[in-house]
């Protein structure tokens, strides 16, 4: 067992379990039970029958996008309900909305730990592996999107090459690449190399053979050494430094995509912050999804306590209202520019075509988040988890409602079209959410999905004598 | 069979008993399992296949008839592909041919028929494949410019589903096998004087044809020639009716200042359709800033292009034509008696107006007004002093001119008695066109010898015991005679692609001299009409395209006053009354199987690949049919539009027993209480591309009333249906997108267009202008001339390669056209006479702040330093960002493999100069690149900068309204760059700072002051 790990910050036990919607690590603890109880999930002989259950019906719903992909590749993207005027439809709107889920994970782990916020501790590492697997299926859009996928995943990539021939730098989608890969590397670094320690552990607890070699081999030599943890907790300190400005950055260069462009609807200012406000509001919805029943499942409520909830349902309600913000300012805006088209643009969102996507969105993204100024309803478990569904449906409604109805009534009334998911559409979203929690079912019986070290720095008896740290 | 191993593969040891003659030795090779049987069909095979008709030789009586046949069959030899191949050659050239230069195109003139009618053209062909006709523009029916469906004839010419062989019940035979099996048919009708014999051919104006026919009927004295077109102008019966004999009415709309259009859609369709759009637009040129411009009045039931283009426009049901004919008249001080009282209002100033415009006004009138009312409009332009100024008669110019539908009830009344033996159907589609109370297709079906003769195995080769293929007029040697009676001497362009053969080889089969070539059959014709210098003469001819001199002399007439002035008997006004009318792009159904044509859409319902019920959008409510409306109720669309189409109402039309059922379209500006049916739609064998597109409507058209009948039962039925429309919203939504303003306001100022938008300054971006030193290529298009005729449309996708994507995928939005001719409606929907329609060609912009190129991430578009933004379709890897991103959405995406890479024919079609884009790409109007990179080459070479007007984009070259001009805006004295300083030019959206390339020359109407308010929006 490796040793116990220094801590980041300073600890107020006293106070800190006192009553249960506060504290985050049940009373009870010690170092060898936290080890013991999240290690055990990884390591025990028997898989539940509950774990084959949910990973054969994930894995079954992601063969839907392997069918889906490769009738795309076979037949062209008049598959999808794609056309002119809406050149954009579900590919954009989902790659958008996994990107937004994917930022609540770099958020956790990196803004929150350099604020020093220790709730942090226990829903980091599933929240990072949730960010990792999120990104691989937005991603699978922007290259499966465009006509020619076998030339797009390298032609956009700058390489040298004999035509001389580099990508266009003025165009978003170049940046998108840039910051949707700069993004995936670093997570995944980030990730992993928060995974060591927790990975040293498996090997020396793990019972079999091949088990012990696979862990040691990720483990990668780690003995737990002072100088181990002094240079992890660099290299840790580092890469969160590299990963804060990734969490504006990448869905501001992701809402670049549309403000750059001169659609109505489209072209407006309020899109950076509001789109990673709306990211990490969409993030945390996605996390307290996938809290909610993997404390319930793995008995996991010692360490992802009512606090962790209620903490992420304040975070949703900030964020909910900043996008509420924007969508006010998209409106305003349309009545104070004066300008036709933008003009024409919101009255058509409210009363057009997709009127109904719209009001849904305000349902879901303005009106319910409010409820979360109730304590009662913040504490609920049952109602997070359902309002964190109505979260993640708003914030898709949101990216519909951007791009269809924006680009479906634009300039000449000549050329007005209306849009619809086929069902090759919907095999690849809902293929693409197979994906996702095959990849989360792997994740959870395969690795530990709370971090052990630093929930150990949790347990009253690392509380350290003061001292200056760092 | 057997297992003799001694056998080499391949051979076998037959014995089938007594089967094969004893006596034969060796090695029994056999060469099918009909020699192997040794069963009739093959022992008649042997006998029949060399020589032919052997046995006749041995029958003294036959001989000389063997002799006549063998010499027809030779001469076919050449011809006959399942017999023998022709030679083909298959090395390059050793002597290359004079004048070809590879990659560089030859033109040739020649014509292309509409409705017997030559139209003048010059036929684009690269190394012997025809490949895009153009106008030609010494041809008076052409000056220049084209339209659609001669466009589309290059693609008819390579359709594989065109009959390719001679046919016989669905078995495929030779020519030789027909003419073996015509020569008993013939031999009995000839000792008969051919009483069994009739003909049906359409409009013939060929003077060769002509000829070949009369000489036939000389040889065959009681044979008939009957010539049927479902189609056929109208006009005939009401010259007759005024002036005692047919005459042709010419109408010289460049010297008419008030042009009023009775229901005559003169813009749209008819033989002198282009002359007349390129007549009509002249009047509406403005230089400078000041104009005298004509004036349009047009009465009309279908909203059509001459509605569109009208000052004032009077919707009114088809029976109120008559009365309003007469009540203009009266009102003209003409004793013409029942005069209708409605619309005095609108009478009363465009008498007034005529009036005052003696000499220089013109009345047509259109094919839905009677005989009675066509004498009327005669009698008008000879009052107004007009006959020998904007109207002018001639002869006929089609042969022997007859009632189309008398001549057609009378031979099927000879079939139902069976007195008719041999009936010979060429070119013409009768057992689908026929009125549906005249029984063709199935009294034909009593006839016992019955041969169809046609490019397409179509619905009335089905009937026949013969089909045979037609050689297209690109293929083969005729002749034809243009609206005016100039003559043009088809020529071939490509040997038949099949084995076809053109009308003058099958009427030399009926005759006595069977052996004769086309091209001998016309030029003997031609011989001894060109005088002494015959070679000279007829080369001249092919050259020009056209013979010259042939044009028919003016007819000096009267009109003799008779009792078509008194009261016509009123019609009855219950019911629905229903307008048949030929589709503005399929024709009479001629163009079904023609995927240019189907995917055009219609001037302006935009509505492609189907017919339709056009209806007011008050019958529609009435009725109960769907109509989509925004938030304020007020209605914007006809249908209900969803991703997958327009979804419409099916509704049923009985006119007594004759029923029919189309979808519901509401078209504003139809006059309530009236549909519209187009005919040409419905057929079940025109081939993979028009079978079951739209509804017959033939099926409820009675040959009595042919063009409109009243007393229709009509009813909303519980079906829907979903149609493919390339515009569904009507409105211009108050953007400033067709400029218009009347010639008051246009002298008041003439800068209006510019002051409705907002060009933001040059200066108001951080980076240097680029400075466009060489050339800066720019085109307009000017609004008042424009008509709206799809014209450049097909031309654009005949030059650049455009694929067609078919009904479902037009219903999705994904139609492919480079260009588009954007409908927009002003005024009230409910009302009828208020509406306004605009049509605006758009096409790319070439903005020079162009918004797609910034966002494409893979630089696959690009601008030039001569001002084009480029395609590269190699480097496109199908984001469809900069679709998304520009505000005109003139990009189009290959969402599919739309293209058709397969089919032999279509690779001989395409235009070489330009690239066949693939799955996966964008693909935009480039102002036709390919031309101006061959004229810069050229230029080049010579040394000599580009001459102004050198460059013709496709659009240009085909806008028969010469609305497109093209060119360098910055040389100074281009017409582009005078017209770019024009006050009337204007860009579309310049207030997103795209600075576009394409401009636009405002619309200045001409309406008359007097006139009553609703009709002018």
């Amino acid at each position: 067992m490796a040793s116990p790990a220094p801590s980041h910050t300073r600890h107020e036990h006293d106070e800190r379990f006192q009553t249960e919607s506060d504290r985050l690590i049940a009373p009870g603890h010690d170092f060898a039970s936290v080890t013991d109880s999240i290690s055990k999930i990884v390591l025990q002989r028997r898989t539940p029958l509950g774990w084959w259950l949910g990973f054969a019906a994930a894995f079954g719903v992601m063969q839907l996008l392997l069918y889906a992909i490769a009738h795309l590749l076979f037949v062209g993207i008049g598959v999808w309900g794609v056309t002119i005027p809406i050149g954009w439809g579900f590919d954009i709107i989902n790659f958008v909305w996994w990107i937004g889920i994917g930022h609540a994970g770099t958020l956790i782990s990196a803004i929150l730990l350099l604020l020093r916020q220790e709730w942090r501790t226990s829903i980091n590492r599933f929240a990072e592996a949730m960010t990792l697997f999120a990104v691989a299926c937005a991603g699978f859009y922007p290259i499966f999107h465009t006509g020619r996928p076998w030339v797009a995943f390298y032609w956009l990539m700058p390489y040298p090459n004999t035509m001389g021939l580099w990508p266009n730098f003025r165009s978003p989608l170049i940046w998108d690449v840039f910051a949707v890969t700069t993004y995936a590397t670093v997570s995944a670094m980030f990730w992993f190399v928060g995974l060591i320690p927790d990975l040293a552990t498996l090997r020396d607890r793990a019972q079999s053979k091949p088990w012990k070699i696979v862990y040691g081999m990720l483990a990668m030599g780690w003995r737990g050494s002072a100088k181990h943890w002094h240079n992890y907790e660099t290299a840790y300190l580092l890469l969160a430094g590299l990963a804060t400005p990734l969490v504006v950055s990448v869905h501001t260069v992701v809402s670049f995509d549309f403000a750059t462009g001169i659609v109505p609807g489209w072209h407006a200012t309020i899109f950076p912050p509001y789109f990673v406000a709306g990211a990490i509001y969409a993030g945390f919805a996605m996390v307290l999804t996938l809290s909610i029943p993997l404390r319930k499942f793995y008995g996991l409520e010692d360490f992802i306590t009512m606090k962790h909830l209620e903490n992420m349902a304040k975070v949703m309600l900030a964020t909910g209202l900043i996008v509420a913000y924007g969508y006010m300012c998209e409106a305003f805006f349309a009545w104070y520019s004066g300008n036709p088209y933008e003009k024409y643009m919101i009255v058509n969102r409210m009363t057009g075509p997709y009127a109904l996507s719209y009001w849904a969105l305000i349902l879901c993204n303005v009106i319910a988040p409010n409820l979360l100024w109730s304590k009662r309803l913040r504490t609920s478990v049952p109602f997070l988890f359902f309002i964190s569904f109505v979260v993640s449906i708003g914030m898709w409604l949101e990216r519909f409602v951007i791009i269809v109805t924006s680009l479906h009534r634009d300039f000449l009334p000549s050329s007005w079209g209306l849009y619809a998911g086929t069902q090759f559409d919907w095999a690849a979203f809902i293929g693409t959410i197979g994906m996702f929690l095959t990849l989360m079912f792997l994740f959870v019986r395969f690795l530990p999905a709370i971090s052990i070290f630093e929930m150990r720095t949790l347990v009253p008896a690392a509380e350290m004598p003061e001292e200056e740290h760092q | 069979m057997s297992a003799d191993s001694k056998l080499a593969p391949g051979e076998m040891r037959v014995e089938f008993g007594g089967v094969r003659p004893r006596h034969e030795r060796g090695r029994a090779l056999w060469r099918s399992l009909d020699q192997l049987e040794q069963s009739p069909e093959f022992l008649e095979f042997l006998h029949r296949e060399f020589p032919q008709n052997a046995s006749e030789f041995t029958d003294p009586e036959g001989r000389r008839e063997f002799l006549r046949v063998m010499s027809a069959s030779l001469a076919l030899a050449g011809l006959v592909a399942c017999t023998k191949q022709p030679a083909e050659l298959i090395v390059p050239y050793v002597r290359q041919p004079e004048q070809i230069v590879p990659g560089r195109p030859l033109f040739f003139a020649s014509a292309v028929l509409d409705g017997g009618y030559a139209k003048g053209v010059l036929v684009e062909s690269h190394e012997g494949r025809p490949t895009k006709i153009e106008g030609n523009p010494e041809h008076p029916a052409s000056l220049g410019g084209s339209d659609a469906v001669t466009q589309a004839a290059i693609l008819e010419l390579y359709d594989p589903d065109r009959a390719q062989t001679v046919r016989s019940f669905g078995e495929i035979h030779s020519w030789a096998e027909f003419v073996a099996a015509l020569q008993p048919v013939l031999e009995k009708q000839r000792a008969r004087k051919g009483a069994g014999l009739r003909i049906v051919t359409e409009v013939v104006t060929s003077p060769t044809l002509r000829k070949q026919l009369e000489e036939l009927l000389l040889e065959l004295p009681e044979a008939k020639w009957v010539q049927w077109d479902a189609t056929a102008r109208n006009a005939r019966a009401g010259a007759t009716l005024a002036f005692g004999e047919a005459v042709e009415t010419r109408w010289h709309l460049d010297a008419a200042d008030v042009v009023v259009s009775l229901d005559a859609d003169f813009l749209a369709a008819g033989p002198a359709s282009v002359r007349q759009i390129r007549d009509f637009a002249s009047r509406r040129k403005i230089d400078g800033e000041h104009a005298k411009l004509n004036r349009l009045y047009a009465i009309e039931t279908t909203p059509g292009l001459a509605g569109v283009n009208a000052e004032h426009r009077l919707p009114v049901r088809p029976s109120e034509l008559d009365g309003l004919v007469r009540a203009l008249a009266a009102a003209l001080g003409l004793p013409v008696a029942g005069g209708t009282s409605a619309h005095a209002a609108w009478i009363g100033p465009l008498a007034k107006d005529l009036q005052a415009h003696r000499g220089a006004s013109l009345v047509m009138a259109g094919d839905s007004l009677s005989p009675a009312a066509h004498a009327i409009v005669h009698l008008i332009n000879e009052r107004l002093g007009n006959v020998g100024r904007t109207v002018s008669y001639s002869a006929p110019v089609a042969a022997a001119p007859i009632d189309a539908v008398a001549a057609l009830t009378e031979l099927v009344a000879e079939m139902s008695a069976r007195k008719v033996e041999a009936l010979f159907i060429l070119g013409a589609n009768p057992a689908y066109t026929a009125p549906a109370d005249i029984a063709f297709a199935d009294a034909m079906m009593l006839v016992p010898f019955r041969v169809h003769f046609s490019l397409y195995d179509d619905e009335t080769s089905e009937r026949c015991h013969w089909q045979l293929p037609e050689a297209h007029s690109l293929e083969a040697w005729s002749d034809a005679l243009a609206f005016d009676g100039t003559a043009t001497i088809v020529q071939p362009l490509i040997e038949p692609l099949y084995v076809g053969k053109s009308a003058h080889e099958l009427l030399a089969l009926l005759s006595s001299r069977p052996d004769r070539k086309g091209y001998d059959i016309v030029r003997d014709h031609w011989r001894s009409r060109l005088g002494a210098d015959f070679e000279k003469a007829w080369r001249r001819a092919l050259h020009d395209g056209l013979v010259a001199g042939t044009a028919l002399p003016e007819k000096a007439v009267a009109v003799k006053v008779g009792d078509w002035t008194k009261a016509a008997v009123e019609p009855p006004a219950s019911g629905i009354e229903v307008v048949f009318r030929p589709d503005p792009t399929v024709g009479d159904g001629r163009g079904g199987n023609n995927g240019w044509l189907q995917e055009l859409p219609k001037p302006v319902s935009k509505l492609t690949w189907e017919n339709a019920v056009y209806m007011s959008l008050a019958t529609a409510k009435q009725l109960g049919v769907r109509t989509s409306s925004n938030y304020e109720g007020r209605t914007e669309s006809a249908g209900e539009p969803t991703p997958q189409g327009t979804i419409t109402d099916v509704v049923q039309l009985a006119l007594g027993e004759r029923k029919v059922s189309g979808p519901a379209w509401v078209l504003p500006g139809h006059p309530d209480g009236v549909v519209t049916v187009h005919l040409g739609y419905g057929r079940w064998r025109a081939g993979r591309v028009g079978n079951g597109a739209g509804f017959n409507a033939y099926a409820l058209r009675s040959g009595a009333s042919p063009h409109w009948e009243a007393g229709a039962q009509l009813v909303k039925t519980a079906f829907t249906t979903r149609v493919a429309c390339t515009q569904d919203h009507w409105s211009m939504e108050g953007r400033h997108l067709v400029r218009s303003g009347s010639l008051d306001e246009f002298e008041h100022e003439p800068r209006f267009a510019q002051e409705m938008g907002e060009d933001p300054p040059k200066a108001t971006t951080l980076y240097p202008p680029h400075p466009y030193e060489g050339h800066a290529w720019a085109l307009t298009v000017d609004l008042n001339t424009c008509v709206g005729c799809n014209a450049c449309v097909t031309a654009c996708q005949s030059e650049n390669n455009v694929p067609v994507v078919g009904k479902d995928q037009v219903a999705r939005g994904r139609e492919m056209h480079w260009i588009r001719v954007d409908r927009y409606f002003e005024g009230r929907p409910e009302q009828p006479d208020s509406i306004e329609t605009w049509s605006q060609p758009v096409m790319c912009m070439q903005c020079e702040n162009a918004p797609c190129e910034v966002v494409c991430p893979v630089t696959a578009t690009v601008h030039s330093d001569e001002g084009l933004n480029d395609m590269i379709y190699n480097r496109c890897v199908g984001t469809r960002y900069c679709s998304n991103n520009c505000p005109y959405k003139v990009r189009r995406f290959n969402f599919y493999l739309y293209q058709d890479w397969t089919t032999p024919t279509f690779k001989m079609m395409r235009n070489p100069d330009v690239s066949v884009r693939s799955r996966g790409v964008m693909e935009k109007c480039t102002y036709c690149v390919q031309r101006i990179s061959k004229v810069r080459i050229d230029a080049k070479n010579e040394g000599r900068p580009i001459k102004e007007g050198e460059i013709q984009t496709a659009c240009q070259q085909a806008c028969p309204a010469e609305a497109i001009v093209f060119g360098d805006q910055n040389d100074a004295t281009s017409r582009v760059a005078k017209l770019k300083a024009s006050p009337r030019n204007y860009g579309i959206l310049t207030d997103l700072n795209t600075r576009p390339r394409t401009s636009y020359l405002a619309a200045v109407r001409n309406p008359n002051p007097e006139m009553p308010k609703a009709s002018h929006g």
